[in-house]
């Protein structure tokens, strides 16, 4: 119990220093797990990560499950990724019960009209950081624009196809693009 | 029963969102058009701005945002603990057989494919966020031309903040700080 209690803690506090998610987290995580508490390496940091990033949900859980898990078990996986929530969660409470109250007052609607401005623009820069290491060639380029039409057009397109059904079918078309493409490699080694 | 159906579509989003924060996005927009009442598409760009300015991952925070907004503090808490649910279900099954998965053919495969799809569902949700900020879009229907269709000082806002963000890599908050203050001043 008081390993649980110490894995919990731990996580509550690395929730509430990661400003972002993602690759953000990584240096907050080092100090904590690596050189602190010596739960874990960098290197098994790093392919918790790259993990995280090619499975769903958010990578944050998928680290807090995987360190958690190699404690104490499936317990200890619910104690960290619980402790990573907890404190962002609460923020957030706190913050939306604020800003509902104030919503109606024209100062705010101005503010964030001018704030909408800049998520947009920290939308493009995430978009145009991934696209390197995404479309990666031509025929990625081909998934990317189709899944775009189909998803920007699917009001206007007799059939609605909703987002989860893309995501499924563009899983399914790399695994049989890359199959055919291993297959093409392996005929052309045998014939030499 | 909102609930239910709150902890259904945030467990949705969880499973099928790959690579990631933002990759949230466009199932909140999708739940926004299918449930009109819970949140508009602006109140997205504004759940953005919140999650980016505070702690903690951005699906997260966005979920904990959108569910408060839809059914309170309950909302709030249930909508995030449904949307972390399939990582750590996920990643409790891979940890079983990590070396395996991490040499499968066949995942290395799916996400040739995912990762263009998921870009291109992001790139649609920066759509729908310029189209609440950056143009007016009741200036087509009321055939005011297109001089009044740009928002131009919410064009030349974005572009300064772009360029200035390359040049000072400041942290994202202090943009959003910046360009609320702008919002309040040039009344946007």
């Amino acid at each position: 119990m008081k390993e649980l209690l110490e894995l919990y803690w731990t996580f509550v506090r690395i929730g509430l220093v990661t400003f972002g998610g993602g690759y953000a987290m990584l240096p907050i995580l080092e100090r904590e797990l690596v050189d602190k508490r010596h739960w874990t390496t960098m290197d098994e940091l790093r392919d918790y990560f790259s993990i995280g990033q090619c499975t769903p949900g958010i990578i944050a859980m998928n680290v807090s499950t995987f360190i958690g898990e190699k404690q104490k078990g499936v317990k200890g996986a619910v104690a960290a990724s619980v402790g990573f929530l907890t404190g962002p969660v609460i923020l957030i409470l706190i913050i939306a019960m604020f800003i509902s109250n104030f919503a109606h007052l024209e100062v705010v609607q101005h503010a964030f009209a001018g704030i909408r401005v800049c998520v947009c623009v920290l939308i493009l820069q995430a978009i145009l950081r991934l696209w390197k290491s995404s479309v990666v060639d031509p025929v990625a380029l081909v998934i990317y624009i189709v899944v775009f039409a189909l998803h920007a057009f699917s009001g206007v397109l007799p059939v609605k196809i909703p987002a989860a059904v893309l995501v499924i079918l563009a899983g399914i078309a790399g695994v049989i693009i890359s199959d055919r493409r291993n297959r093409a490699a392996r005929k052309e080694g045998d014939a030499e | 029963m909102t609930l239910l159906l709150l902890m259904f579509e945030f467990f949705k989003t969880g499973l099928f969102s790959i690579g990631g924060g933002l990759a949230t996005l466009p199932f909140l927009y999708e739940m926004s058009t299918n449930h009109p009442d819970w949140f508009t598409h602006s109140d997205i760009a504004d759940m953005i701005a919140i999650s980016e300015s505070t702690p903690g991952p951005i699906g997260i925070n966005m979920s904990t945002y959108a569910g408060y907004s839809v059914a309170g503090i309950p909302g709030g808490i249930l909508a995030s603990l449904a949307l972390a649910l399939p990582s750590v279900i996920i990643t409790l099954i891979i940890a079983r057989f990590l070396a395996k998965f991490r040499q499968s053919k066949t995942v290395e495969g799916a996400f040739y494919g995912l990762r263009p799809a998921s870009i291109a569902m992001i790139s649609v949700a920066f759509l729908n966020v310029a189209k609440v900020a950056l143009v007016n879009l009741d200036a087509l229907t009321s055939g005011a031309g297109l001089g009044e269709f740009f928002i131009w000082k919410a064009i030349i806002l974005g572009a300064v903040i772009f360029i200035a963000q390359k040049k000072l890599k400041w942290h994202p908050v202090i943009f959003i700080v910046l360009s609320a203050v702008v919002g309040i001043v040039l009344k946007f």
